[in-house]
């Protein structure tokens, strides 16, 4: 038993809220090398730790200390993890899954986050974080009329700090890019790392699409839009190299599958892809248990492994050792070698969430688009 | 043993050189030019290079404020592009001798890699009792190895150059010359130089294509950043925690020699890990006997009769791994 889990037995029956009291004052979830110990304070028939770690339970009930309200429970987390997790509290016959009160950290997603416990050495990256120095980018609102998909899409425009027309610059087009910028702090890094020279001054376009989970998985329509449509208008309309070296096409989860697709139905033009967290499914034989919204992506994934060509030059990919679909990634990897294309993996401890893509983006987006760090002291 | 008289150079003429930290969040350029005027320098007009910014060169209001409309740019990164569009056959050559000198680069980085992380392990392994005067011997042979590489390179570099010039004349061509007597007469106008930041490779070849030292009357030299590199006798590029590489300090040119003695290493508080004793020790020793002048914001190092001097809280990097101070100048 470990010496914070022996103290919390010692409070237990003091007085409640002195026990809360001093839980305020400690840091918790406790971290203590590779041993996590979450606690809760309330009224409960039980309680459970939820969260999204592939390979462990998805599930795992607390400790009451006997004659108190005071839960605990323990277990392993790796050095350098981040875990999103909730708590299931029982009270009768309800159920509730609510954000840890014990936690400020939390991540956030499209559908409301979690709180994080991270493990003895991650840190949130210095980069990802707002800096004073950094000259500042601005986003911009458009729309334009896709035929592919007959009717009007919005996309924004991200222009770097010292935008200058007379000057040509790489576009990258990122899948779901306002869920990029609201939860991976995409337009922070970008501008931390055009600041600071790990990447060029490029213009980035954020597409997000009404119905992902139908466009991305390997909807022909999307490629259309992206490579007949949007880029070609923003290459009409703004000073971008407009050559594939210098394109660059990005997504995460499925948005991952919409950019191999399009790339793999345009052979050529995308000269980079970054693609994190792939939802790439497929199967050797039978079925797959993923439900239907999976079926379009497992065929893609099946022709692809069958016929994958060479969609792109170089590829970023990276993907969380707590997530199922590491090992679909980590079968991708060599296949994509196998191409002749210049392809880079980077596992992380952590699952399938913004937060994991938000500090995969350094090491991603400085190996597509070098930036002129090496040569530029101002 | 003063820092000072490590860098000691003698030489007909010494050039007073002065470089700065970086200058854009805190501008320290006019108390330099008001110490200088305070020493007796007449107050006339200030030659400014700002070739590094390349197509922002003419955005140079902010510095052009600073110094009180002082400045005459001498829009070298403009005059560059005018020479190679009138000289296409020189804009080939030099674009065939900037692939020579790159992939004379990319193979000194592979030897480079291999020999500095030899020296960087025999530096880890430390000193065993009794076993010091071996060790100290591995490693300043280990260190000797990644020196005669540098200078090795540095001649090779030296070498495309003279070969350059002999076959191109670049001072005979009338596209450079007709810039070269304009910036003459600009020069001739002018009682101080400045040279800032920037893109240091695109700064130092533009420079390089005026054969802007010879240009230089006797004035002064204040330079920064990018501006500071290309003064000095080797441009050394400097990360050491680049987002992809392993952040290899590399000798990448032959700089124009106005600044001697030393290396500047502007934002070194940000780009190196001057904490990491190993690593300043391993940098100091290789590029002694010049000084490795640590350059942030605020800081200043001077250069008189070639002898290299700073105010309070200029640093260097120190053979033993740590940073010193320069001497202060009386």
């Amino acid at each position: 038993m470990s010496g914070f889990v022996q103290e919390l037995q010692q409070r237990a029956h003091e007085d409640p809220i002195a026990i809360d009291q001093w839980l305020r004052t400690r840091k918790l979830p406790h971290v203590d090398g590779r041993n996590v110990t979450f606690v809760f304070h309330g009224a409960a028939d039980s309680v459970h730790l939820r969260h999204w770690i592939f390979g462990l339970p998805t599930s795992q009930a607390f400790t009451r200390i006997p004659g108190s309200f005071l839960w605990h429970m323990s277990m392993q987390l790796p050095e350098n993890s981040r875990m999103e997790y909730k708590l299931e509290i029982v009270r009768g016959h309800a159920q509730q899954l609510i954000h840890d009160p014990l936690n400020v950290v939390q991540g956030h997603d499209p559908f409301g986050g979690n709180s994080v416990v991270f493990g003895a050495g991650y840190q949130v990256p210095a980069w990802t974080q707002h800096d004073a120095e950094t000259r500042e980018g601005h986003i911009e609102e458009h729309s334009i009329h896709s035929e592919a998909f007959g009717g009007t899409r919005h996309y924004s425009l991200y222009f770097p700090a010292r935008y200058r027309t007379m000057r040509r610059y790489p576009l990258l087009v990122v899948h779901d890019g306002l869920d990029y910028v609201r939860f991976s702090a995409l337009k922070t890094v970008l501008d931390n790392m055009i600041h600071r020279l790990e990447i060029p001054s490029m213009l980035v376009a954020l597409t997000q699409s009404p119905d992902r989970l139908r466009e991305y998985a390997d909807d022909p329509r999307q490629g259309e839009f992206l490579v007949r449509e949007l880029v070609p208008h923003l290459e009409a309309s703004y000073p971008l190299l407009g050559i594939p070296s210098a394109r660059g096409l990005m997504g995460a989860s499925f948005g991952a599958v919409g950019s191999l697709s399009a790339a793999w139905r345009f052979p050529g033009f995308f000269g980079n892809l970054m693609l994190q967290s792939g939802s790439f499914v497929f199967t050797d034989i039978g079925s797959h248990d993923r439900g239907p919204v999976f079926d379009n992506v497992v065929r893609f994934v099946n022709e692809f492994r069958d016929n994958p060509g060479r969609p792109a030059e170089r590829v970023f990919m990276s993907c969380g050792q707590y997530e199922s679909l590491i090992y679909y990634n980590r079968s991708m990897f060599p296949l994509l070698q196998s191409t002749g294309m210049h392809v880079r993996f980077s596992e992380s401890r952590d699952g399938h969430n913004w937060e994991n893509w938000r500090d995969r983006l350094r090491e991603g987006l400085s190996c597509l688009f070098p930036g002129p760090l090496w040569f530029v002291y101002e | 043993m003063k820092p000072s008289s490590k860098a000691n150079r003698t030489a007909a003429f010494q050039r007073r050189v002065i470089l700065l930290g970086p200058q854009r969040l805190f501008p320290t350029l006019i108390q330099a030019v008001s110490a200088l005027e305070a020493e007796g320098l007449p107050a006339g007009r200030i030659a400014a290079v700002t070739a590094g910014w390349e197509e922002r060169e003419g955005e140079d209001q902010e510095l052009s404020a600073h110094l009180g409309g002082r400045t005459i740019n001498l829009r070298i990164w403009e005059r560059g592009e005018d020479a190679y569009g009138r000289d296409k056959e020189l804009h080939t050559a030099v674009r065939e001798r900037n692939e020579k000198l790159r992939v004379l680069q990319e193979l000194y980085q592979l030897r480079l890699a291999h020999l500095l992380s030899a020296a960087d392990a025999i530096l880890a392994r430390g000193l065993p009792p009794g076993l010091q005067s071996i060790y100290q011997e591995e490693c300043e042979s280990a260190i000797e190895a990644v020196r005669a590489l540098d200078r090795e390179h540095l001649i090779r570099i030296r070498e495309q150059h003279t070969l350059f010039e002999e076959r191109w004349k670049p001072f005979e061509r009338e596209s450079v010359t007709r810039h070269r007597d304009e910036l003459g007469k600009l020069l001739a106008d002018c009682s101080l130089v400045c040279i800032a930041g920037g893109h240091v490779s695109i700064l130092l070849r533009r420079l390089r294509l005026f054969g802007f030292p010879q240009l230089l009357q006797q004035q002064p030299l204040i330079a920064w950043s990018a501006g500071a590199m290309v003064a000095a006798e080797r441009v050394v590029l400097f990360h050491d925690d680049p987002p992809q590489g392993a952040g290899s300090a590399e000798v990448y040119e032959a700089g124009l020699a106005i600044a001697k003695g030393v290396i500047p290493l502007p934002h070194a508080d940000k780009r190196l890990e001057l904490g990491d004793r190993r690593r300043v020790a391993l940098f100091a020793r290789r590029f002694a006997p010049d000084l490795c002048a640590v350059l942030p914001p605020k800081t200043r190092t001077d250069c008189i009769d070639g002898v290299w001097s700073a105010q309070s809280g200029t640093r260097f990097l120190n053979a033993a791994g740590d940073l010193r101070e320069l001497e202060v100048r009386p």
